[in-house]
């Protein structure tokens, strides 16, 4: 778990990366800024803008670049992850078959008025099992992890290893890390692959969106109104868990239909005691000492199917 | 009729009785269509000997005649219109025995299309979708004019090149060609949709080849030089000049009414080579017996679709139809759908409110594509 931390919405519109990195690193602390923008994938170099708006100096760590680069050099590598990828695809596909099957009739049965004497240990059955659901996959994921790195050992190959000696140099000699935000599964699992908050150490991050998404607990992927199938938000698998009790939900506004109380219950009770945080433009929240401490504004869902600012 | 149908016609013949202000107060208060539930009231208030509506919905009379209010120049027609529906009309006003077609004056949305442009009134529960707007905060991709050569022709035709915001030579791209390109660019808000959608994630960063024939009811009409043009000449120039993925999984043809023969013709002639159709309002007009009677311009398409009923083969991967229920082509298009699925391919089918217009065609433009084309939006957060 880290000490100190800072997760924002989206800054692309309004930036505020460079009032956290204020909060963190003293203004004569001439090191550089690490960022990883791999999320971004093909333009992970494209960051100009952020350097910009930081005003300081800043080492793209190229997470996205070196994998790519390995895959050059490591075929096997590769096909193993592609495996991975294939049988990650395959479980999210069985779990959403089984989500659907539960949200389903929870959603009927918190719209259902009568006798809550019958209605009430209904619902809160049907909230376990999904719950329970939610762990069975998280464990599965985790397991088809586990067995990757088992089988592949992708910590030892000598790829990886080169590339980590270079980025251990960098992040040590940096003042604070910065995780962007991007396609949250290439960011997961590229950082995974070199252990980089492991080289990094208990020191700050700054981290938006995905970015923010990969340092919780559980990464959940969400949207209210997609164009096509099903529109229940789904766990991905475990983040970094180096801050707790947070889901990160970026992007709310566009994604989630605030105004529907039914499924902002649902999902504010679902994933209880974690707090469902809002990190849209402007939102942020400090991570200090294993507590949450909120920016004005920053809201999350509550369980009575509304919003609050976070913590009220 | 309920009551409230009722009112409004009341309240305008109270107003009507009352004088000429009171009816002027009344119809600068109303919003005219009136849509209330499945009635809409239009008014049309000028000189006139007869008024009519004017439409394409098909199963309806072409013309409905409005109703004088007492001596009055103010006409009201009722008619019951479903919910989330769209009608394209123009008002027929009769003078010495004249007929002129012209947009209900107290209506301000109108349709465009190649012709002109229609009044156009939205049922209760219909609105543009806000995806087919500009939004401020999606980045805008690029249209640029181009030409290309076509042996098979014998001549060169023009053509635009859509590339998404933030194009880079160095990845590849899924490649969407669109018959009447310019006409979707110019009324079915095209690039508004295609740059809405990839801000959204709805759809992955793609080119559109936008191509526009200069005979469309010929070369359209299936004609197999048009469908060599596409797979001989076109792509293979595009796939040369462009970073597009050169597989059919990633290749779409996107084609309305005629164009959406084009699409299905090319197809059926190339089996294999687009993995994705996206047909809207296909003229997909057969004859189980005897001859069709839809002039001689459709005598090529009905031998092809005749053809095709016969022996389908597997066109493509995966094809989205769409169709309005107030065409008359609907039931070509619902006849087409379980001929395609027993083909093996990917079939998916939606019936719009709506009829044979662009607007139609843009609204059914998310579904058909995202389905197509899935976007990364479950997995980036940016």
């Amino acid at each position: 778990m880290l000490s100190s931390a800072i997760l924002l919405g989206p800054q692309r519109h309004v930036p505020i990366v460079r009032e956290a990195v204020a909060a963190l690193v003293a203004r004569d602390d001439r090191r550089p800024l690490a960022a990883v923008t791999a999320g971004w994938e093909e333009r992970e170099s494209e960051d100009q803008e952020l350097r910009e708006h930081v005003q300081r100096p800043v080492v793209n760590l190229e997470v996205w670049g070196r994998v790519e680069r390995i895959f050059e050099r490591d075929r096997d590598l590769l096909l193993a992850m592609r495996e991975r990828h294939d049988r990650l695809r395959a479980v999210q596909e069985l779990y959403r078959l089984r989500l659907g099957g539960l949200i389903e009739p929870m959603r009927e049965l918190m719209r259902r008025a009568g006798d809550e004497a019958l209605l009430a240990p209904e619902r809160e059955d049907a909230m376990a099992m999904v719950k329970v659901l939610d762990e069975q996959h998280q464990r599965r994921v985790a397991a088809i992890h586990a067995e990757f790195e088992d089988r592949h050992r992708p910590g030892e190959r000598a790829a990886v290893q080169r590339e980590r000696r270079d980025l251990q140099r960098w992040l040590a000699s940096s003042s604070c890390l910065l995780v962007a935000g991007g396609h949250v599964s290439v960011l997961l699992h590229r950082l995974r692959l070199f252990d980089l908050f492991g080289l990094y150490g208990d020191r700050p991050v700054i981290a938006w969106s995905a970015g923010a998404m990969v340092l919780t607990e559980r990464i959940v992927l969400f949207h209210d109104d997609p164009p096509q199938g099903s529109a229940h938000a789904e766990v991905m698998e475990a983040g970094f868990g180096l801050v707790r009790g947070l889901v990160a939900l970026p992007h709310a506004r566009h994604r989630l239909q605030t105004g529907d109380a039914e499924r902002v219950q649902l999902m504010a009770q679902r994933f209880a005691p974690a707090v469902c945080a809002l990190l849209d433009k402007g939102a942020r929240l400090d991570w200090r000492a294993g507590r949450w401490q909120p920016a004005p504004g920053t809201r999350q869902l509550t369980t009575a199917g509304g919003t609050a600012e976070v913590g009220t | 009729m309920t009551e409230t149908e009722v009112d409004v016609v009341q309240q305008l013949e109270a107003a009507v009785a009352e004088g000429p202000a009171a009816l002027q107060r009344f119809v600068a208060a109303t919003e005219f269509p009136h849509v209330r539930g499945r009635s809409v009231t239009f008014l049309f208030c000028g000189e006139a000997q007869e008024v009519t509506l004017h439409h394409w919905i098909h199963g309806l009379p072409g013309s409905l005649p409005f109703r004088r209010i007492h001596h009055t120049d103010c006409w009201v027609l009722q008619i019951d219109l479903p919910p989330k529906s769209r009608m394209e009309y123009k008002l027929g006003v009769a003078m010495f025995g004249r007929g002129t077609l012209i947009r209900d004056p107290l209506n301000r949305h109108t349709a465009r299309d190649p012709f002109g442009a229609n009044s156009v009134v939205y049922g209760e529960g219909y609105a543009p979708p806000d995806w087919t707007v500009e939004d401020p905060e999606a980045r805008k991709g690029t249209i640029e004019d181009r030409h290309v050569d076509s042996p098979v022709f014998g001549d060169w035709r023009p053509i635009r090149v859509y590339r998404p915001a933030r194009f880079r030579e160095s990845r590849r791209y899924p490649l969407l060609v669109v018959h009447d390109g310019f006409d979707y660019l110019s009324f079915a808000n095209l690039q508004t949709v295609l740059d809405n959608l990839i801000h959204r994630l709805e759809l992955p960063p793609l080119v559109a080849i936008l191509t526009q024939s200069p005979d469309r009811m010929h070369e359209y009409a299936a004609d197999p030089r048009h469908a060599d043009f596409l797979v001989k000449d076109l792509v293979p120039q595009m796939e040369r000049l462009l970073p597009l993925v050169p597989q059919p999984s990633a290749r779409a043809l996107l084609g309305a009414s005629f164009g959406a023969v084009a699409s299905l013709s090319t197809a059926w002639r190339h089996p294999g080579y687009f993995g994705k159709l996206l047909l809207q309002s296909g003229s997909f007009v057969f004859t189980e017996i005897g001859d069709h009677d839809r002039g001689p311009v459709f005598d090529p398409v009905v031998k092809f679709v005749n053809e095709f009923r016969r022996a389908p083969g597997r066109p493509s991967e995966s094809v989205f139809v769409s169709c309005g229920v107030y065409e008359s082509l609907i039931y070509y298009n619902r006849s087409l759908v379980p001929l395609l699925q027993e083909t093996g391919m990917q079939v998916r089918f939606r019936e719009a409110n709506d009829g044979h217009n662009w607007e139609n065609w843009r609204d059914r433009l998310r579904e058909g594509l995202s389905w197509l084309f899935p976007g990364p939006l479950w997995l980036v957060y940016e």
